[in-house]
């Protein structure tokens, strides 16, 4: 995964949301928040066509074409994601689930239904915890997460959508892979809630595995509710939904864009302009704008699917698959605050899961957290971001930084020599063990006392007449002699040594001298 | 006494094994047959003399190399297989015209079993467009006679399927029985129709109609034969997430020569008649000849009693709800945008309207638009919640019946073979017909209809009439048995169209 395609990190988040309204009557937004999420299962939910991406058209089938008799057979590893899911999200699994059909016509479904579950999803009455812009934590409910597939991708000619398209082409590439529908309780407040409610469901599927949570490329895709209601009301206001954001920071204008929209209708006593409608949002303009209005609610007719059985979940497979599931982003985090490491590293550590994962790595080869830290979110993620190379592509291995952070760590190597070292680790050099690599190049600190003592004789005795006088009180020399030596050694010695060698010669010479 | 039906499977498995015929030979037979009797029947919509020829070709020749040994169940077998079962490289249209020119790549499982058996497909059997009507008029492509009278329909929908059968112009067939399919039009043709237990037979590659009721079953001349059919295309298939586990018995053992019987063959066994589908709604010959049925089976050692099912009734309206419903979706994919034939219009939506409105038959929009108004929000728990409750019930009473009894019994259907055009432009009396089939499709039972027996028409003609043996879930061998021992026992159940006599040409 390329991290550069991921959202503005939580700790980065703008300001609240204002809620602009006169100081008489106060609103309140209320959100809810619909998210996509595309499995990176091998092959799609209901056929064995891969799911990955080839070129138009080749990742197709009789049965995810919608042919004449096929029909569909769920693959295994959709519902093991979709229980891991469930339990990242500290949702209930439910014991006996299944499919429905959800009907409508168009070009890009192929069978004329969409196979999702409607009454009875997989995984219900679950919870996420998110870090706030200003450092607090806040619970979102989750209300539901179900399995579904995904239709095709249209490709218009003329016309950027299929009404007024000269002509459309259809990708069935997409058609059949495995969704899952993550439905939140409508417990946001602002645009900076729900995105950080969205940027950490994303790390959440990420770390656990389930999905490359590509933004750009529509892994996660979130249909956004907003209303407003004068504050202190229960009664919800009219919803409007709101779609087409590529990112959080996105995401969080457009809310804020229409929370303020629907605001001065209310507050101008345009209430009833505020409809039921889905509105797309314009990252030019930053404002939302009506795609379908006052439509007529979509009866989708949904029915049991009855060419699929009911999906039984036993005990013993949510054990199996809490057995194996992988580390939550906020268990990532509690593990390195408990290293004491400061909670504005912690958040970009675990902003990714490449992230934490090369940061594991690194102190897993032995590493000081602190200092481990500080190369990975300095000079490290500083080569990501200016290449756009993730850190799972990473050409220097996460044991070459901490051999490198280690020799830092024990005085082998200053900081300085390391900054200058790092570039070339960074390109795969070092590759056979950092202190060797370094001692090649001449890198290496000389801390051993009996090589730097030859080096402060081998100065002294070149520079008999600079001695004579330090000998004779001009002690201000010993500063010549330290360049000398320094000069020598190209700047490797260790300056600490370097120091009570220089002492302990130069006292000897004095008392040579005055005996 | 006439002729006992026997299996001309085991007939031609003789044939091959003796070498006294050919695959080849064989195949040519039964195609210049099909094709002699075609102009009049019209049973088949296409016909595979070509890759038929091929596929026997291909047999003598391992014959030759690998000898006899190496064939399969069904060597040298032609077949017919309905059209709406999936055939790769041969059309498959569901007699609809919507799907003119539709080509699948994929074998219906089915069909891929019959063909692995060593099964020659030698067409495509007409039927009511998306299987969807009791007389194969409905067919985009022609009208099927009855050989026993061509101014009479061969039922349906797999009409051209029990036609092809009748009229000797191929062994077996494949049909598929949503509410009585295979049964009725069995019973209006004089041959043998088995409908197995839902999800005993791979419903991958039929072309769905009601997907909760849809089952794949043979057509034949014979018990046996059926029986033989049966067995090569039963079991799980991956690729069909309701077939069912359940190991598949020799559905074959028992079936004895009739100079082997037991004096009373069917001692022991109890078998109940449905009240509910005898006396008033049935016609006099298909009462009278039911209860001579009754009657012989009670000769053969069986103890026949009556047995009430009152909720019989409900289950039609229940069956067409639910069918409908899954047909209104099932039927969404004939869109003209991926396959088949499209009307091309100013607009998307006129595209699917024009080419649904043009592609699609009366009856077929007639039971998409009541399916979708059954599942629409508001209706949903009052038709489709309700019928399938309904559904539950009928089941129940079913399952409890059959607890007491080893089979229950019914006429087929409640009358004989339709004029042409009877009951086409009148659907209720149509869908009325279904009344002895429709409840085993709800209740998921098998159940197969054979010739029982003859009512004479008033031109002097006769039209065979079909008894129903439904039996327990997955016990298909119980009914086969039964209905094998009552084939080879009831003299005047036997014969054959008159136009049609098999012994002529065998």
């Amino acid at each position: 995964m390329d991290s550069n395609t991921s959202a503005s990190r939580l700790c980065c988040s703008a300001a609240p949301a204002s809620v602009a309204a006169p100081p008489e009557v106060a609103y309140e937004a209320v959100i809810g928040i619909e998210c996509h999420i595309q499995l990176n299962t091998r092959t799609k939910a209901f056929c064995s066509c891969l799911a990955g991406s080839a070129p138009v058209n080749t990742n197709v089938c009789p049965i995810c074409l919608g042919h004449p008799g096929t029909l569909p057979v769920m693959s295994t590893g959709v519902l093991k994601k979709g229980i891991t899911a469930g339990l990242a999200l500290n949702c209930s699994i439910a014991r006996l689930s299944k499919f429905d059909r959800k009907q409508y016509f168009y070009p890009d479904l192929p069978k004329g239904y969409q196979i999702s579950q409607f009454d009875l999803p997989l995984c219900y009455e679950g919870s996420l915890e998110a870090q706030l812009p200003d450092g607090q934590t806040k619970h979102f409910g989750i209300t539901r997460v179900h399995m579904e597939e995904d239709a095709g991708k249209l490709m218009h000619d003329g016309a950027n959508q299929l009404s007024g398209s000269d002509s459309s082409l259809v990708d069935y590439n997409r058609a059949g892979v495995p969704l899952l529908e993550v439905v939140s309780e409508p417990d946001m407040r602002s645009g900076a809630e729900a995105a950080a409610y969205a940027s950490e469901l994303r790390r959440t599927m990420c770390f656990m595995g389930l999905t490359e949570g590509i933004m750009a490329q529509g892994h996660m895709r979130f249909d956004v509710n907003v209303s407003v209601r004068r504050e202190g009301e229960s009664k919800l206001g009219t919803k409007v939904e709101v779609k087409n954001m590529n990112s959080f920071a996105a995401m969080q204008r457009a809310i804020d864009f229409e929370i303020s929209r629907q605001v001065a209708l209310h507050r101008d006593g345009q209430a009833h302009e505020v409809v039921q409608e889905t509105r797309l949002y314009d990252e030019s303009t930053s404002q939302t704008f009506s795609m379908r209005s006052k439509e007529g609610l979509a009866d989708y007719r949904y029915f049991p699917e009855p060419d699929l059985p009911p999906v039984r979940v036993t005990d013993e497979l949510i054990d199996e698959v809490q057995g194996s599931m992988q580390e939550s982003p906020a268990a990532v985090r509690s593990r390195y605050l408990d290293m004491d490491l400061p909670i504005a590293d912690v958040l970009i550590l675990t902003d990714e899961k490449p992230f934490s994962r090369y940061f594991d790595a690194v102190l897993e080869a032995g590493a000081p957290p602190k200092l481990a830290a500080n190369w990975v979110l300095g000079d490290v993620m500083a080569h990501s971001k200016v290449n756009q190379i993730s850190f799972d592509k990473l050409e220097m291995a996460p044991a070459t930084l901490a051999e490198l952070v280690c020799a830092i760590d024990e005085g082998l190597v200053s900081g300085k020599i390391g900054k200058q070292v790092l570039p070339m680790l960074l390109q795969g050099e070092g590759k056979n063990g950092v202190k060797s690599f370094m001692e090649q190049k001449r890198l290496i600190q000389i801390s051993d006392m009996s090589a730097i003592e030859d080096i402060v004789n081998d100065v002294l005795s070149q520079n008999q007449q600079q001695l004579q006088q330090y000998c004779a009180g001009k002690t201000k020399l010993q500063g010549f002699f330290v360049g000398q030596v320094m000069k020598a050694s190209k700047g490797l010695v260790n300056p600490k040594l370097l120091n009570q060698a220089l002492n302990k010669k130069l006292k000897e010479a004095s008392e040579a001298a005055t005996a | 006494m006439p002729i006992i039906r026997t299996s001309i499977i085991r007939r031609i498995q003789q044939d091959l094994r003796s070498r006294t015929r050919s695959a080849q030979e064989i195949t040519e037979d039964y195609l210049s047959r099909l094709q002699a009797a075609e102009p009049e029947v019209q049973s088949f919509i296409s016909v595979a003399s070509e890759s038929a020829c091929a596929a026997a070709r291909a047999l003598d020749g391992r014959i030759a190399s690998d000898g006899a040994d190496s064939l399969g169940p069904l060597a040298a077998v032609p077949l017919g297989i309905k059209d709406t079962l999936c055939t790769a490289g041969l059309q498959t249209t569901a007699a609809s015209r919507v799907l003119e020119g539709y080509t699948p790549s994929h074998d219906a499982t089915s069909v891929a079993r019959l063909k692995a058996a060593g099964g020659i497909i030698v067409g495509k059997c007409n039927c009511d467009a998306f299987a969807m009507g009791s007389t194969s008029e409905s067919s985009a492509y022609k009208a099927t006679r009855n050989p026993w009278d061509l101014e009479r329909v061969p039922g349906g929908s797999s009409g051209g399927s029990a036609a092809a059968v009748a009229a000797g112009q191929c062994v077996a067939t494949l049909g598929s029985d949503t509410g009585g399919s295979i049964r009725q039009p069995a019973h209006f043709c004089g041959v043998v129709g088995l409908k197995p237990t839902y999800g005993r037979v791979s419903r991958y590659g039929l072309i769905a109609y009601g997907s909760s009721l849809d089952c794949v079953g043979p057509l034949a001349g014979c018990v046996e034969d059926a029986a033989l059919l049966l067995q090569t295309i039963a079991g799980r298939d991956q690729l069909d997430a309701t077939s069912s586990h359940m190991p598949v018995p020799d559905f074959t053992q028992g079936l004895e020569e009739v100079e082997r019987f037991a004096s009373r063959p069917l001692e022991g066994k109890r078998i109940g008649i449905i009240r509910e589908t005898i006396g008033e709604g049935v016609s006099p010959g298909v009462n009278a000849a039911f209860d001579r049925a009754a009657q012989h089976l009670a000769t053969l050692g069986a103890e026949v009693h009556e047995v009430s099912l009152p909720t019989s009734g409900a289950g039609l309206p229940a069956y067409y709800v639910i069918a409908m419903s899954e047909a209104s979706s099932n039927l969404s994919r004939y869109d003209g945008i991926r396959y088949g034939v499209r009307q091309e219009a100013a607009n998307i939506r006129e595209t699917y309207n024009t080419t649904r409105q043009e592609g699609l038959n009366a009856e077929v929009k007639r039971r998409i638009l009541m399916g979708t108004y059954a599942l629409s929000a508001g209706y949903y728990d009052a038709y489709y919640k309700r019928a399938q409750q309904v559904r539950t019930i009928v089941q129940q009473e079913m399952h409890k019946a059959l607890l007491d009894f080893d089979a229950l019994i019914s006429p087929a259907a409640p009358t004989t073979a339709y004029k042409l055009g009877h009951v086409k432009d009148d659907p209720l009396e149509m869908y009325k017909g279904d009344i002895m089939t429709i409840n085993v499709n709800l209740a998921g039972l098998p159940a197969i209809s054979l010739p029982a027996g003859f009512e004479e028409g008033a031109d002097g003609r006769r039209l065979p009439i079909g008894l129903q043996i439904i039996g327990k879930a997955f016990d298909e061998g119980e009914i086969i048995r039964i209905a094998h021992v009552f084939e080879q026992t009831a003299d005047f159940a036997c014969g054959t169209p008159p136009t049609f006599d098999k012994s002529k040409s065998q």
